[in-house]
C-alpha cells in the first residue's frame, strides 16, 4: 500500500522533472535560435555598414591598417565629389525615366491581360494563358541574340526603346501575379456595374482597377525595382555613355582604373544606386511581402 | 439572367461572341509581345544557330557547323563546367540556410519583423551594387573579409584572384541574399496548421520526425517552386562574374551566360552565340523537366490527398 503510494509520489516527482526540463529544453532552444538569428544579421548587416563607412571615409583612411571603423569626422562631401567624378545627375535622370516608363507600360498592359484572363470568356483562354506565362521558366538567354538582332534592325540600338517597350506589350510574371490576384475578388460588383450598362472597358477602368489597387502597387515596386538594379538589358543596348543608367555607370566606373584609388566614392555611388531600393522596400514593405510570398506560395 | 435567358439565341450568342472579343483585344497587346518579342525570337535563334551570322553581313548557312565548332571549343566546355559547378554549391547551399533560417525564425522570436527586414535587405539591393560592393570586401589588402581574418591573425587569400577561390567567392556572395527565398519559407511555415504539431507531438513524435514529416512535406511545394526558379537563375549567373572577375583568373570563373555574352555582344558572332543559347535551352529545359517529373516522389499537394 505505501510502496504504491511512494511510487505515484515518485511518478509525479519525476512527470514534474520531465515537464520543468522540457521547459528548459524549449527555452533553450529558443536561445540557440535567438543567438543565431542575431548572429546572422550581424553578419548579413555588416557589408552595408561597410559599404557605408567607406563611403564616409576620407580618401587616406580607406586603406589602413587598423582599419577605421568609425570615420570620425564622416566626409559627406564624399557625396558631392562622386558628381564631378561620373555624371551622376544623368545617370539618376536616364534610370527614372526608363523606370517610370516601364512602370506606367507593365501596369497598363499586364492590367489589361490580368482582367482578360480572369475574367472574360473566349476560346483558347488556358492555353493561350500557359503560353504567355511560359517565359516564367524559360532562360531569356534563349531569345535574347534574335532580339538584339530585331531591335538593332529597327534602329533602336543605343536608345531606350528596347528597354521601355517590350514593358508595353506584357510581363508574364506580372500578368501572373495580377490575374492570380483578380481571381481572388468576388464578381457581384462587376455584375452590377455590367447590368447599369457598363461596357468591358468601362468594367475594367472603373471597377477593376481601383479594386486592384493593392496588387498594381506590387507590380509597381516590383518593376521599379527590376528596372532600376537592370544591368544586362542597358549593357546590351546602351553604348552611348550619356544615355548610361546608374547601374552601367557604376559598372564602368568600377572598370576604370581609378575605382582602384577612390574605392569612397565607388562606395558612394553604390549607396546611391541602393537608395531608393531600400526606401521603397521600408515604405511598402507589407505589399512587398505580400507579393513575394503570394507568388512563392501560389505559384 | 432571366433577362438574357428572355432575348433570342442570337442574341446570346453574340453576347458570347462580343465577349470572346473583348477578351482578345484585353490580352492582345501580351500576346503581341509574346509573339514578337519571345517565341519569335526563339523560333529565330534555331534558323540563326545554323548560320554563319556577324550582324553587318546578312546570314550564310552552315547548318550544324556551328555546333561542330561548339564540341570542339573549349572555353564552351569551360563555362559549362563552370555554371555546373556554380549550380551544384550554390542551390543546395541556398536550399539549406534559406530554410534553416526561416526555421529559426519560426520559433515565435521577439522583433521577427525588424529581422526579417534585415536578412531580406541584400535582395532589394542592384546586382551591380553587390557585385561592387563584393569587390571591395574581398579585396585582399583592406577588404572586409581580410582584415577581420587579420584580426585573428590568418592571413586571407586574394579571393578574386586564385583560380581556386575566385568561384566559391561568387557563391558566397549569392548566399548573402538568401533572405529572399527565407521570407517564402517563413510565410509557409506559418502556414502549416498548429493542429499537426501538436498531434504529432501526443503521439510521442520528436522535433526531428516533425521536421521531416510535417514540415519538410508541408513546405515541399514551395521548395519546388523555388528550385525551379533557382535553377534558371544560377543557370543564368550574369552580373557577378562580369563585373567583379571578368570571367578569370584563367576563365575560372567563366559562366556561360558570360561566354554567351562575350560571344554574341563583344564579338557578335550571333550565329554561334545561338547555337551556345540553344544547347543551353535544351540543357535547362531538361533539367527543369526532371525536377517537375520527379516531383510526385517528394512534393506534397495537401488537394490531393498526398502522394
Amino acid at each position: 500500500m505505501s510502496g504504491g503510494l511512494s511510487g505515484s509520489g515518485d511518478m509525479l516527482a519525476k512527470g514534474r522533472v520531465w515537464l520543468r526540463s522540457r521547459k528548459t529544453r524549449a527555452r533553450m532552444v529558443h536561445a540557440v535560435a535567438y543567438a543565431l538569428i542575431v548572429l546572422g544579421a550581424v553578419v548579413v548587416f555588416f557589408p552595408f555598414y561597410w559599404q557605408v563607412s567607406t563611403s564616409l571615409k576620407a580618401p587616406a583612411d580607406v586603406f589602413r591598417w587598423p582599419p577605421v571603423w568609425v570615420p570620425i569626422p564622416p566626409h559627406f562631401e564624399n557625396y558631392l565629389e562622386v558628381a564631378s567624378v561620373v555624371p551622376l545627375g544623368l545617370y539618376v535622370r536616364n534610370s527614372l525615366i526608363i523606370s517610370s516608363l516601364v512602370i506606367v507600360g507593365t501596369l497598363l498592359s499586364c492590367s489589361l491581360a490580368a482582367y482578360g484572363f480572369a475574367r472574360l470568356r473566349f476560346p483558347g483562354r488556358e492555353a493561350i494563358f500557359l503560353a504567355l506565362i511560359s517565359p516564367m521558366i524559360l532562360p531569356w538567354a534563349v531569345y535574347m541574340v534574335p532580339q538584339f538582332v530585331l531591335f538593332q534592325k529597327l534602329g533602336w540600338y543605343n536608345t531606350y526603346y528596347p528597354l521601355i517597350v517590350p514593358a508595353f506589350f506584357g510581363s508574364p510574371f506580372h500578368i501572373f501575379l495580377l490575374r492570380q490576384f483578380l481571381l481572388g475578388i468576388p464578381l457581384e460588383l462587376e455584375d452590377a456595374a455590367r447590368i447599369d450598362g457598363a461596357g468591358f472597358l468601362g468594367t475594367y477602368a472603373r471597377i477593376i482597377l481601383p479594386l486592384a489597387k493593392p496588387a498594381l502597387a506590387t507590380v509597381a515596386i516590383f518593376t521599379f525595382m527590376g528596372a532600376w538594379n537592370d544591368f544586362f538589358g542597358p549593357l546590351v543596348y546602351v553604348s552611348d555613355q550619356r544615355l548610361f543608367t546608374l547601374p552601367l555607370g557604376l559598372a564602368f566606373f568600377q572598370g576604370s582604373p581609378r575605382s582602384t584609388i577612390q574605392i569612397h566614392l565607388l562606395m558612394a555611388t553604390s549607396v546611391i544606386i541602393a537608395i531608393p531600393c531600400i526606401l521603397v522596400y521600408f515604405f511598402a514593405q507589407r505589399l512587398f511581402i505580400q507579393g513575394i510570398v503570394f507568388t512563392g506560395l501560389k505559384g | 439572367m432571366a433577362v438574357r435567358y428572355s432575348g433570342t439565341v442570337g442574341r446570346r450568342f453574340s453576347l458570347r461572341k462580343r465577349e470572346a472579343l473583348a477578351g482578345y483585344l484585353f490580352i492582345a497587346p501580351a500576346v503581341v509581345g509574346f509573339v514578337v518579342f519571345v517565341a519569335g525570337p526563339i523560333a529565330a535563334s534555331l534558323v540563326f544557330s545554323l548560320t554563319e551570322f556577324r550582324l553587318i553581313v546578312p546570314p550564310c548557312w552552315t547548318g550544324l557547323a556551328n555546333y561542330g565548332t561548339l564540341v570542339r571549343d573549349p572555353l564552351f566546355w569551360q563555362s559549362l563546367n563552370v555554371t555546373i559547378r556554380y549550380a551544384l554549391a550554390a542551390l543546395p547551399l541556398g536550399l539549406v540556410c534559406s530554410l534553416a533560417l526561416a526555421v529559426l525564425m519560426n520559433q515565435k522570436v521577439k522583433g521577427i519583423a525588424f529581422w526579417r527586414t534585415v536578412y531580406y535587405l541584400p535582395a532589394v539591393i542592384s546586382g551591380v551594387a553587390v557585385a561592387v560592393l563584393w569587390t571591395w570586401i574581398l579585396n585582399p589588402e583592406f577588404g572586409l573579409l581580410n582584415v577581420l581574418l587579420r584580426y585573428v591573425g590568418v592571413k586571407g587569400p586574394h579571393w578574386l584572384g586564385n583560380t581556386r577561390t575566385a568561384l566559391p567567392s561568387l557563391v558566397l556572395i549569392g548566399l548573402w541574399g538568401v533572405g529572399g527565398n527565407m521570407v517564402i519559407y517563413l510565410a509557409g511555415l506559418q502556414g502549416i496548421p498548429t493542429e499537426l504539431y501538436e498531434a504529432a507531438e501526443i503521439d510521442g513524435a520528436g522535433s526531428t520526425s516533425r521536421f521531416t514529416h510535417i514540415t519538410l512535406p508541408m513546405l515541399s511545394p514551395i521548395i519546388f517552386f523555388n528550385l525551379v526558379m533557382g535553377l534558371i537563375g544560377v543557370f543564368q549567373f550574369f552580373t557577378e562574374p562580369f563585373v567583379m572577375t571578368r570571367g578569370g583568373p584563367e576563365n575560372s570563373t567563366l559562366t556561360y551566360m558570360l561566354y554567351l555574352y562575350r560571344n554574341a555582344f563583344s564579338y557578335f558572332r550571333m550565329g554561334y552565340a545561338s547555337a551556345l543559347a540553344w544547347v543551353f535551352f535544351v540543357l535547362v529545359f531538361l533539367l527543369t523537366l526532371a525536377v517537375f517529373r520527379s516531383s510526385p516522389l517528394w512534393v506534397y499537394y495537401e488537394a490531393r490527398g498526398g502522394r
